[in-house]
Parts: C-alpha cells; sequence; structure tokens
C-alpha cells in the first residue's frame, strides 16, 4: 500500500524524468573534450603505423636488398618485389610496390626487415585522387623516405629504448 | 500600426490598400518565423550536442553561426526523388499539407494587446483546427511514399495524434473556464496581476498534461515514434529528400514554436510581466517564456528515451486523459464554490 502510495507520489512529480533532466542539465555546463581536427592534433606515438617508406643509408645508397622478407610475411599480400643483380655485384630490386588497398598497416613488414629499410611512417593524412594511385611504386616509397628521414630517425630512436 | 503606411498608397484602390497591408502583415510574420525556425535547428544542434559533452556544428561561419544557411542552400539544390510505383500528387502535395496549417496557426496568436493578425473571437478553435490538420500531411506523405517505413510511421502518427489531440483538447477545456473566452488576447487578459494570477497555480495539472501533449503533437522526442529513426528509419519521410524534406522540417519546427508560444499564452500569462509594479508588460515576456519551452522541446530530446508505441498509448488514454477530466471536475467544484482564483 506504502509502495503504491509511493509509486504514484513519483510518477506524478515527474521525479525520476527531473531526475534525468538534472544529469542532461549537468553535462550542458561540462568542459567539452572535442579536438577541433585540423587546428588541433592528437599526440602520435612513435610506434604509429602509417604510410609506408623505404630508407636510405647515410652515402645515398638505398637498404633494400630484395631478400623478401617483407613480402614473405605480408599476411595481406600487399607487397611485389622483383629483383636482380646489379653491376656492382649486389642484389638489389627493380620493382617494389604496396598496394596501399590491400595493406592492413600491421607493420609486419617494418618487422621483419632486417636492414630497417621498409617503414612505416607516422603520416596518416593522404589520399588518392584516381585509381592506381593507392599503388605506391619504389621510387614514390623512396621519395617519401627521403623527404621524411629526420623523422623517422626520430621515431625509430624514441622506440628504439623499448626494444 | 500598419495603418500608417496608407497614405503612400493612395494611389491605389481602396481593395487593394487592404490587401497590400495584410500581406505586409503576413511577411511580417513568417520571414522571422523562418528566421527563428532555421536558428532554432541550429540552437538544437548545439544544445544537444552540450549535454553530450561536445561542441555541436562551428564549422560554417563564426562559431556555426551560418551552419542553418549551409544546410538550407544544401537542400535547395538536392534532388527530389520521387519513389517508383509513388502516388506523384499526393507525394508533392503531403509536405505543404504539412506546413501551411502550421504557418496558418500563427494567425490568430497575439503578441501582445494590439499585435495581432487576426483577432478573431473563435481563436482557440482555429488553433485546436489548424494543429490538427497538421496530421493529415504526415499520413499522406506515409501514403503516397510506396514505402512500408513510412507507411508505418503515418500509422503510428495517426493513432497518437488522435490520443492526444483529446487530452490537449480537455486541458484547453479548462483553461476556457478559468477565463471564460476562446480569444487569446483575452484569456491573457484574463490572467492580469502578478505571477501568483497565472493559470499554471490553479491548472497545474492541466498545463503539464497540455506541454507534454504539446510535445507529442508535434512528433518529438520522447514522443518521436512516427520518425523513430532506430526503428523505422525516418517514418513518413523516408523517401523525401531536397527540398520536400526541408519542408516538413520547417513545419515541425514551426509547430514546436507555435506550441511553446500557446504554453506561454495560456497558462503563462503571455506578454504580462511577473512583477507589474516593477517592470513593464511587453512582447519581450512573451518571447522569454517562449524560449523556455523551446529549451524544454530540445532537453527533452537530449534526456529522455523515445517511449515504446504501447506506452505512448497508455499514456495518452490511461493517464493523461483521466488526469484533465478529474481536473475539470475539481475545477469546476471550485468555480462553483468560488474558491481560489474564481473567489470574486
Amino acid at each position: 500500500m506504502l509502495n503504491r502510495i509511493k509509486y504514484y507520489l513519483k510518477s506524478f512529480t515527474f521525479w525520476e524524468l527531473l531526475k534525468g533532466l538534472s544529469v542532461t542539465g549537468r553535462y550542458f555546463f561540462k568542459k567539452k573534450f572535442t579536438v577541433q581536427y585540423p587546428e588541433q592534433k592528437t599526440p602520435l606515438s612513435p610506434r604509429f603505423r602509417g604510410l609506408h617508406a623505404l630508407r636510405r643509408y647515410a652515402n645515398g645508397e638505398e637498404r633494400c636488398i630484395a631478400c623478401k622478407l617483407c613480402e614473405a610475411v605480408c599476411p595481406a599480400l600487399a607487397i611485389t618485389i622483383e629483383s636482380e643483380q646489379r653491376a656492382d655485384g649486389t642484389r638489389r630490386t627493380t620493382r617494389y610496390d604496396i598496394d596501399l588497398f590491400k595493406c592492413i598497416y600491421c607493420g609486419f613488414c617494418e618487422e621483419a626487415c632486417p636492414v630497417d629499410s621498409i617503414v612505416e611512417t607516422d603520416i596518416f593524412e593522404y589520399h588518392f585522387e584516381n585509381r592506381g594511385e593507392n599503388i605506391m611504386t619504389k621510387e614514390m616509397l623512396l621519395e617519401i623516405g627521403d623527404k621524411y628521414e629526420a623523422r623517422i630517425a626520430a621515431s625509430k630512436s624514441a622506440d628504439a629504448v623499448y626494444r | 500600426m500598419m495603418e500608417t503606411l496608407l497614405p503612400y498608397m493612395s494611389w491605389l484602390p481602396a481593395e487593394l490598400q487592404y490587401l497590400v497591408v495584410t500581406l505586409i502583415k503576413i511577411v511580417a510574420i513568417v520571414i522571422p518565423l523562418f528566421i527563428i525556425v532555421a536558428y532554432y535547428t541550429y540552437a538544437e544542434r548545439k544544445v544537444i550536442g552540450y549535454m553530450q559533452i561536445r561542441v555541436g556544428p562551428n564549422r560554417v561561419g563564426p562559431k556555426g553561426l551560418f551552419q542553418p544557411f549551409a544546410d538550407m542552400f544544401k537542400l535547395m539544390f538536392k534532388e527530389i526523388v520521387v519513389p517508383t510505383n509513388a502516388n506523384i500528387y499526393l507525394f508533392i502535395i503531403a509536405p505543404v499539407l504539412a506546413f501551411a496549417p502550421a504557418m496558418a496557426a500563427w494567425a490568430v496568436i497575439p503578441f501582445n494587446d494590439t499585435l495581432v493578425f487576426s483577432d478573431i473571437n473563435a481563436g482557440l478553435l482555429y488553433i485546436l483546427a489548424m494543429t490538427s490538420l497538421g496530421v493529415y500531411g504526415v499520413i499522406i506523405a506515409g501514403w503516397a511514399s510506396n514505402s512500408k517505413y513510412a507507411l508505418l510511421g503515418a500509422m503510428r502518427s495517426a493513432a497518437q495524434i488522435v490520443a492526444y489531440e483529446i487530452a490537449m483538447g480537455f486541458a484547453l477545456v479548462g483553461v476556457l473556464m478559468a477565463s471564460g473566452s476562446l480569444n487569446l488576447g483575452d484569456i491573457v487578459d484574463a490572467q492580469r496581476g502578478d505571477w501568483s494570477n497565472w493559470f499554471f497555480i490553479p491548472l497545474l495539472p492541466l498545463f503539464l498534461v497540455y506541454f507534454i501533449a504539446g510535445v507529442a503533437e508535434t512528433n518529438r522526442a520522447p514522443f518521436d515514434v512516427a520518425e523513430g529513426e532506430s526503428e523505422i528509419v525516418a517514418g513518413f519521410h523516408v523517401e523525401y529528400s531536397g527540398m520536400t524534406f526541408a519542408v516538413f522540417f520547417l513545419a515541425e519546427y514551426a509547430n514546436m514554436i507555435l506550441i511553446s508560444m500557446l504554453t506561454a499564452l495560456m497558462f503563462l500569462g503571455g506578454w504580462l510581466s511577473p512583477w507589474p509594479e516593477l517592470l513593464p508588460d511587453s512582447i519581450f515576456w512573451l518571447f522569454f517564456k517562449t524560449g523556455i519551452f523551446m529549451l524544454l522541446f530540445l532537453w527533452f530530446r537530449a534526456t529522455f528515451p523515445r517511449y515504446r508505441y504501447d506506452q505512448i498509448m497508455r499514456l495518452g488514454w490511461k493517464v493523461l486523459l483521466p488526469v484533465t477530466i478529474v481536473w475539470l471536475v475539481v475545477e469546476g467544484v471550485m468555480v462553483y464554490y468560488q474558491v481560489g482564483p474564481w473567489a470574486a
């Protein structure tokens, strides 16, 4: 009986509805955490796995020795490598393609590479405008590596402590 | 007030002068209404955003203030897709049928004791008629779309409006008993005095029922089963795009503002000041009171989950209707024995 009275009193005074309204009312004045993306950016880990790059040694020689470990480990079969012997007797790639549509950005290629040649940079703001642009060729990858070498090296050394 | 324009139009025939003045009055009501509707959508997104710890639209213009115009232009240039086998005439006319009564109802709204487009004595009856007509737009839209979701939305909306119209009408009967007039201006005048003379005190249950029924009438959360995004996509307007869709939105928001303003007029003394000795009566009081209810619409949407369909029916028929009838009896007794506000 008393419970029934309590129930009716509660529903006719909108008690629970007012409680709900007070919650949203409180949140109205709370601090907003939205990151205003193009102007503000969240910090990235040095381990961030974004767009790929091929690196060179300091003397300008490309690191990749066409061992094809990355091609073998790639779970998405995104990497295609062809190689031949160069005039100086070393083995180098003639073709190093990554299909970014297939790539799942797992970072296994980076882990497998014995010479730290293929890396994933912290670049994630890129897009394609035409068909075929999703295939990154060797030249494009090397170009990215040359352009962002400082950033890549900084990330590598920051993460080296934990390896 | 508009009559001051008449000397400048003396070269026109007398009938035309009257027509021109009337048209100017209509424009003077409708254009601000459109602007308020546009910024009401913006306010809705901002307020709900803030209540969800987001910031809401802030890209178009300073603080996102041009967002309503961006939305409007987008909708204006979008294609109006007519579904296969839909009844094209009804399909196009439905948004107009939803929109026209929402606008027409504004004709009898008094903004202060002189500022009223059409001061008719059956004002309240006219308002009830116009707000009820709006449902035809929804039902015809749902039927003409040739889509099962739209039809479901239309059926739900029809049943819901029938249920809540009655509770709403009964709540207004209470206002009539208290004021003794159907004229909205007279209803406000009957509440003259300070805030303790306003009708929301003796008619508190009717006031609450009226506003709840008003929220249900406009198909707003938590009574938005006619739209029900998560169950029937968008209900009666799934198949609408571009300008036809925008017109439905205009009607919905104009109705929300109308319900807010009616609540302010009938229960909170309209343009009357709560302390007439301290502050003068003014149209701004009406806007302020209307604004409170407009905010409540948004606040409800940010807070309450949607009612289940059978719960809506239960609330309408088994709670709101009995409450209003009981209170009408109580009010009748109070009037007969001249207690409370009828002590005179």
